[in-house]
């Protein structure tokens, strides 16, 4: 170990990190009509089709729209946790995209516990969840924020676990190395079941459909950003396709072998992978209703759990015999 | 669990359906002969007005979008003075064709009547009146019923016989 951080691996370390920035905000606001035009053909409609060349503008319309809204703080709300709670979420999930490597040399800081950190921010993404509904002073709002803490504990932790299995067979939680290991073989052969379940522990993480409780709209009003509105409402969605996109892009580099691919140049072959698994969170929405919350903690504890640690002992039980003199 | 990866299957091959969506302003919908959209007011095969101003169909009106009021000619013809549709009130139910005793008011496959002026929705006789038969070609009211005008007397109607000379004792 040569200290805790590697350093930048970046040549001009602002270019990379306000090229990952503008890419990553620009994708997560792109989603909003790759959602819409995606959820559309699912359900035989066209969707947004009419601002600019396939509709790609209503994301510029929508935009402009939601600048202009009135930005409410109720009178009854905590106003500066109601204001600093949205922050939270893109913040954290910024921080995510840091380590992210995309391709051979572009990436913000190669850190050497990057997995550790993903899984930290993605953490403390929480925090913005719990401070929202709680601010809020609502019980639509709290009842959200309750579910949410709740579900984001419980799946955090097969969340870990279920990648606990790539680390055991990469040897490091640096994610570039984790790419590197994957060179003869991708992850998602060995650790089928770690990459299962880091997909159902992705989709509750972001609070996507079908496990999107806290938001449950026919239950709970919005859930926790029930009280939101103009910009500080967006925030929320953006931070929750910016989720999307962070997940898509570490199932990727953990499972599919990152930027690896033939004849294709990398970041493209990494935005191919991403992409798809972007594809994949929105036909789940399209697919599946939302399952009860009882439901949704049993199924947690009681497989997702034990299933995660079964993969953990098994890859461990294969890693420590197959190598020699262990 | 099964059934859940079937779903996810089944959606995703919606991706090779036909859409549903019918692209309005470029694709016009399939408009049934007898929807009711516009409505209009129709004229004889001669060329005269059908309505009557009997005010059946400002009566039948449930959101009493019809105002018309009824006067004569000098041949004893009754005739609309004005008649007015609002139709930023008209609901499009068709009941005033169904109380129109002489088809004169019918609905028509034609909706495309948006305004940016809510005044411009109120529509007078003159934007009302078109110049045909509309759905009943050959019919003229002041023909086949008994009612006597200028130059058509008592009688004198299509299928009708002339009246019985009540003074008269001939069978």
């Amino acid at each position: 170990m040569d200290g805790d951080i590697a350093g930048m691996t970046s040549p001009l370390p602002f270019a990379s990190i306000f090229g990952v920035l503008i890419v990553a905000l620009t994708i997560a606001a792109g989603l909003i009509w790759v959602e819409r035009r995606l959820l559309a053909l699912w359900q035989d409609r066209y969707g947004p089709n009419r601002v600019g060349p396939f509709g790609l503008l209503q994301v510029m319309a929508d935009m402009i729209k939601i600048f202009f809204k009135e930005d409410w703080i109720p009178p009854f709300a905590d106003k500066w946790v109601f204001i600093l709670a949205p922050a939270i979420i893109v913040v954290t999930v910024l921080m995510s995209f840091a380590v992210l490597p995309y391709a051979p040399g572009i990436v913000v800081n190669d850190l050497n516990v990057g997995l550790l950190f993903v899984l930290g921010m993605s953490s403390l993404g929480v925090y913005s969840v719990v401070l929202a509904g709680w601010s809020s002073d609502n019980k639509y709002s709290l009842l959200g924020a309750l579910r949410a803490a709740a579900q984001m504990l419980s799946y955090e932790v097969f969340l870990g676990l279920s990648i606990m299995g790539v680390v055991l067979l990469a040897g490091s939680f640096n994610l570039t190395e984790i790419v590197h290991a994957q060179r003869g073989l991708w992850f998602i052969a060995p650790q089928f079941i770690g990459f299962v379940l880091f997909l159902i522990a992705g989709v509750a993480e972001t609070r996507r459909l079908p496990f999107d409780l806290p938001e449950a709209e026919s239950e709970l009003v919005a859930g926790f950003h029930s009280e939101y509105s103009g910009m500080k409402f967006g925030l929320f969605f953006v931070g929750e396709y910016l989720g999307v996109t962070l997940i898509s892009a570490l199932i990727t580099i953990l499972f599919l072998g990152g930027w690896l691919g033939p004849v294709l140049p990398p970041i493209v072959w990494f935005l191919i992978k991403t992409f798809f698994f972007i594809g994949f969170f929105i036909l789940l929405r399209a697919a599946l209703p939302r399952p009860r919350f009882d439901q949704l903690m049993n199924w947690g504890w009681k497989i997702m759990l034990p299933l995660s640690v079964a993969n953990l002992l098994v890859t461990g039980a294969v890693v420590v015999a197959s190598t020699p003199g262990a | 669990m099964f059934s859940i990866l079937r779903t996810i299957w089944d959606v995703f091959l919606h991706t090779f359906r036909r859409r549903v969506t019918v692209q309005y302003p470029e694709e016009k919908p399939y408009l049934a002969p007898r929807y009711r959209g516009r409505i209009i007011l129709a004229r004889d095969p001669d060329g005269g007005e059908r309505c009557v101003a009997c005010y059946l169909c400002a009566a039948v009106c449930p959101v009493d979008c019809i105002a018309l009021q009824a006067t004569e000619d000098s041949s004893g013809r009754r005739y609309p003075e004005f008649f007015r549709i609002n139709f930023s009130r008209c609901i499009f139910c068709g009941f005033c064709e169904d109380a129109c005793p002489t088809y004169a008011i019918q609905l028509t496959p034609d909706f495309e009547m948006g305004e940016y002026l809510r005044p411009n929705l109120v529509y007078e006789k003159e934007d009302l009146l078109i110049s045909g038969v509309g759905k009943y070609p050959g019919y003229n009211f002041w023909r086949v019923s008994g009612v006597q005008i200028g130059g058509k007397d008592k009688g004198e109607s299509e299928r009708e016989a002339p009246p019985a000379d009540i003074h008269s004792l001939l069978p």
